[in-house]
């Protein structure tokens, strides 16, 4: 025996005692859904392209947002952000400013050129009728798929809703032909003032494999009203068709705009533009019922656009509108109280509501038809085989947002359709909701603001409202992400282990638990700040 | 002070309280973030799951090493720390390490050092460390005679409030009303008395040595910018860590940072340092709580929220207050700085 004095054993490292024979349960790495990503009615990974323009990779931010949804520099522009809404960051201070990262990253994108490539060609011809955000979303994403798709549009310009429906002060249209554009550039082809009369027809002469409809809804409907003919009425989409056609719609002195969404507030703001002397939107229920956006709302204020709520138009008459005064009623709904006011106006504008032109569709076998718009499946399809629709003329909200959604995944359904096959959407990860997150660890950020034109510029032209976040800013407001549910290698797992048992992989591949040794304390769960780590019950 | 100190970039996702983050750069990252780190106190040990002091000591050790270029020597009282990680003859140190008595790592320290200055070898450092019994009971005589020879030794008591190793007894690190073996929660005044007991960061600031710290597993940046502050001063040095342990306080593994979290920003655990004999900085506090929040959750304290316990339960307060008030743990706009 070679040993120094009193020692009988070879020494040796405690890497040999495998503690992690002591667990019951096992961390495990997750991905779960932020609510951002769960609410977007495009289904854009937003924390997966916030991660990277974390980095200030905004090219590689734009190629994210591109595998949902082609237009960000629309999107940051008229979309009403309900993935702000849902943000977790709510619960700390402010929702991060995914909007307008978004718009930051889809104007770099423009201005480099930053472009996608389309998919081998598949020897598919898919048909699409009507080039707003719905149909051209669809045309894209076929295109990706390698389908070849020909886009017919009615107007003598492309962008439906986008560009006779948005005006130019919320979406300047060299930014929206900018992203038509890249999307033509992938070989989609629209053809301008083409009107289809029969779509089953044009279909068979020829030869489109399958089809997509996204009409939009750009019939404005009115409500009768008595008239003595003293004022004009007109209807709100025929106006912003006007203005965007420069036929300059006649809008002067008192302008009563009738309705509270956002189109009536576009038409308000619009004619505040135009120098009418006063403003006034009519709507009948509670200010907070308009279904308007309250961010259009606020806008229009401050131009000076002034509401008159719980009122209803009765009739027409010596160049005065005649109001009935309305209560809110227990059921929240506007009740009428007999009683009448007076308005002044030289124009009326009736913004309530806007329907579906169904007549290119009367031919089609199947189709069904409910309240205005038409019924369609899971899968976007609508009752004839191979005919699918989307945007303002399927039930839904209707905003531009909801229009991409509906294109992407009708892309989706109409390449299984053609490829003989029934699309499968993969499975949802778990929510990751603000209970999941250790917040301690999120250093207070204030959220940033845009800035914004001044009032007196706002109101005497249609230059754009909202401007851009600069670099620096939107790299700040990006980092402001709380990355919920999603590893954003922070180290703490690799830290806080007593064990030693996580490995660090290094940047971009994440870490791996070394199962030999963690002895199932969970700490790193609790401590991890998105709440990307869960216990697992071992099998014992 | 503080944090602000070293840590220039701001408003990152997780900001400066993450061990590390893949958008900070690697010098304001910290010593535990670095896939290169010594893991000094390696796995295999066989500490108790969710061990606050095993943490401790790896986070204190690594940044020492880092310190000193790995020239390192660790000298440990008797004690959880030396149990579970050495029971002859298999250790988990990957570091010169010696072990002798349980009142005299000071000593043993004072010694290692001298003969390191005998040799000429004023690169390799010594480190004293040991646990709350180890340093503020039993070896409390030799910690104070080496404070005052002020050799050069920086000494690390991983405070755990108790003898854990033995089966949870008080030592004079206990605070008032905790349960342990030798204060059961019985009579009118149930746990530990009030008014015993030792601050012994306070008395090693009176022995007007150059450097005295507190610190706490939660907040790491925090506690390797003290561990550095320590290394790169000559002389005796001393460094109290806050080690939450599971098993003695009766708290979940997986809360053994949070309750380190919740004793520091209720007033509890309050962190300052301190140079020759004045305090020169304290930790302001992020987000104040009471002291509910911290004691609910150990099981220790539990009778403290059973009928007629109040006024033992306004009595914890009364400390964090106090600690609030005598370290000036508050400042205006208390969120950060």
């Amino acid at each position: 025996m070679n040993k120094p004095f009193a020692i009988t054993l070879d020494v040796g490292t405690s890497l040999l005692n495998h503690t992690g024979s002591w667990r019951t349960e096992r961390p495990v790495y997750v991905d779960r859904l932020p609510p951002c990503n769960s609410t977007c009615p495009a289904g854009e990974n937003i924390q997966g392209w916030l991660f990277h323009a974390e980095e200030g990779n905004y090219e590689q931010a734009f190629y994210t947002i591109m595998e949902d949804n082609p237009f960000p520099a629309v999107m940051g522009r008229v979309c009403y952000h309900t993935c702000e809404t849902a943000c977790n960051r709510t619960t700390l201070d402010d929702p991060v400013g995914i909007n307008a990262v978004e718009r930051f990253i889809g104007d770099e994108a423009l201005r480099h050129g930053w472009n996608v490539e389309a998919g081998e060609d598949s020897g598919k011809k898919v048909m699409i009728i009507g080039s707003g955000p719905g149909g051209l979303a669809a045309a894209y994403h076929l295109r990706r798929k390698g389908h070849q798709v020909t886009v017919f549009e009615s107007a003598p310009k492309a962008g439906g809703m986008l560009r006779y429906g948005i005006p130019k002060y919320r979406l300047p249209r060299e930014k929206l032909a900018g992203e038509i554009g890249r999307i033509e550039k992938l070989g989609a082809e629209i053809r301008l003032n083409s009107p289809v009369s029969d779509v089953a027809n044009t279909m068979k002469k020829e030869g489109f494999d399958a089809c997509f409809l996204g009409f939009g809804a750009h019939v404005g409907q009115q409500v009768d009203l008595p008239n003595d003919g003293s004022v004009p009425v007109h209807d709100a989409v025929t106006v912003l068709r006007d203005l965007e056609n420069e036929q300059l719609p006649d809008l002067h002195g008192n302008v009563v705009v009738y309705g509270g969404g956002n189109t009536a507030f576009d038409v308000a703001r619009s004619a505040t533009r135009l120098g009418a002397l006063n403003v006034t939107v009519v709507y009948r229920r509670d200010r907070d019922m308009m279904p308007a956006h309250h961010e259009e709302i606020h806008e229009a204020l401050e131009e000076g656009v002034q509401i008159a709520c719980l009122r209803t138009i009765k009739g027409i008459s010596d160049g005065q509108l005649e109001l009935e005064i309305m209560v809110t009623g227990d059921d929240k709904m506007p009740q009428a109280t007999g009683q009448t006011e007076m308005m002044k106006a030289d124009v009326l504008v009736q913004a309530v509501g806007q329907g579906v032109d169904l007549s290119p569709i009367a031919n089609l076998q199947g189709i069904v038809e409910n309240r205005g718009v038409i019924q369609v499946g899971y899968d976007m399809q609508t009752g004839c085989a191979g005919v699918f629709a989307g945007g303002d003329m399927v039930p839904s909200p209707r905003t531009v947002t909801d229009a991409i959604g509906h294109g992407k995944k009708a892309a989706k359904n109409i390449d299984a359709y053609l490829n003989g096959k029934i699309y499968v959407a993969p499975e949802k990860h778990d929510p990751a909701p603000y209970e999941e997150l250790n917040t301690w660890y999120y250093s207070d950020a204030p959220r940033s603001i845009r800035p914004i034109l001044d009032v007196a510029r706002r109101q005497s032209g249609f230059a754009e409202v909202v401007g851009n976040l600069d670099e620096k800013t939107a790299q700040y407001e990006s980092r402001r992400c709380m990355s919920c549910g999603n590893c954003l290698e922070c180290d703490n797992c690799y830290g806080v282990c007593p064990d030693n048992a996580v490995l660090k992989l290094g940047p971009g591949k994440g870490f791996e638990f070394k199962y030999d040794y963690c002895k199932g304390c969970g700490m790193c769960v609790e401590e991890c700040p998105c709440g990307s780590i869960e216990m697992v019950p071992e099998d014992i | 002070m503080n944090q602000a100190e070293n840590q220039k970039v701001r408003f990152y996702q997780t900001g400066t309280y993450t061990v590390g983050n893949r958008l900070l750069d690697g010098d304001i990252r910290t010593v535990q973030a670095s896939s290169d780190r010594s893991n000094s106190l390696d796995s295999g040990h066989r500490a108790c799951q969710g061990c606050g002091e095993a943490l401790g000591a790896r986070y204190a050790i690594d940044a020492a090493m880092r310190e000193t270029n790995n020239q390192l020597i660790a000298c440990n009282a008797t004690g959880c720390l030396e149990v579970f990680t050495t029971p002859y003859p298999e250790t988990a140190w990957q570091m010169p390490w010696i072990h002798s008595l349980f009142g005299n790592a000071a000593a043993v320290a004072t010694g290692v050092a001298a003969a390191m200055k005998v040799k000429g070898r004023q690169d390799v450092r010594v480190i004293a460390q040991g646990g709350d019994g180890g340093t503020t009971d039993i070896g409390f005589g030799c910690l104070s005679g080496m404070f005052d020879r002020n050799d050069d030794v920086l000494y690390i008591c991983y405070d755990n409030q108790a003898y854990m190793n033995t089966g949870v007894q008080r030592s004079s690190a206990t605070p008032p009303a905790a349960r342990t073996a030798t204060t059961m929660p019985v009579g009118p005044e149930p746990g530990n008395q009030f008014g015993q007991g030792k601050n012994v960061p306070l008395v090693a600031l009176a022995h007007n040595i150059p450097y005295v710290a507190t610190a706490s597993v939660h907040d790491l940046h925090d506690l390797e910018r003290k561990v550095k502050k320590a290394m790169s001063v000559r002389g005796s040095r001393y460094l109290q860590i806050f080690v939450p342990c599971p098993l003695g306080w009766g708290s979940k593994p997986c809360d053994t940072i949070k309750l380190a979290r919740m004793a520091t920003e209720c007033g509890l655990w309050p962190m300052f340092e301190g140079e020759y004999g004045e305090i020169t900085n304290t930790h302001k506090l992020r987000r104040p709580s009471k002291v509910d929040g911290y004691l609910k959750l150990q099981r220790r304290f539990a009778h403290l929220f059973k009928p007629g316990q109040e006024g033992q339960l306004a009595k914890m307060q009364d400390l964090a207050d106090t600690n609030i008030r005598k370290f000036q743990l508050l400042e205006e706009g208390s969120d950060d700085e």
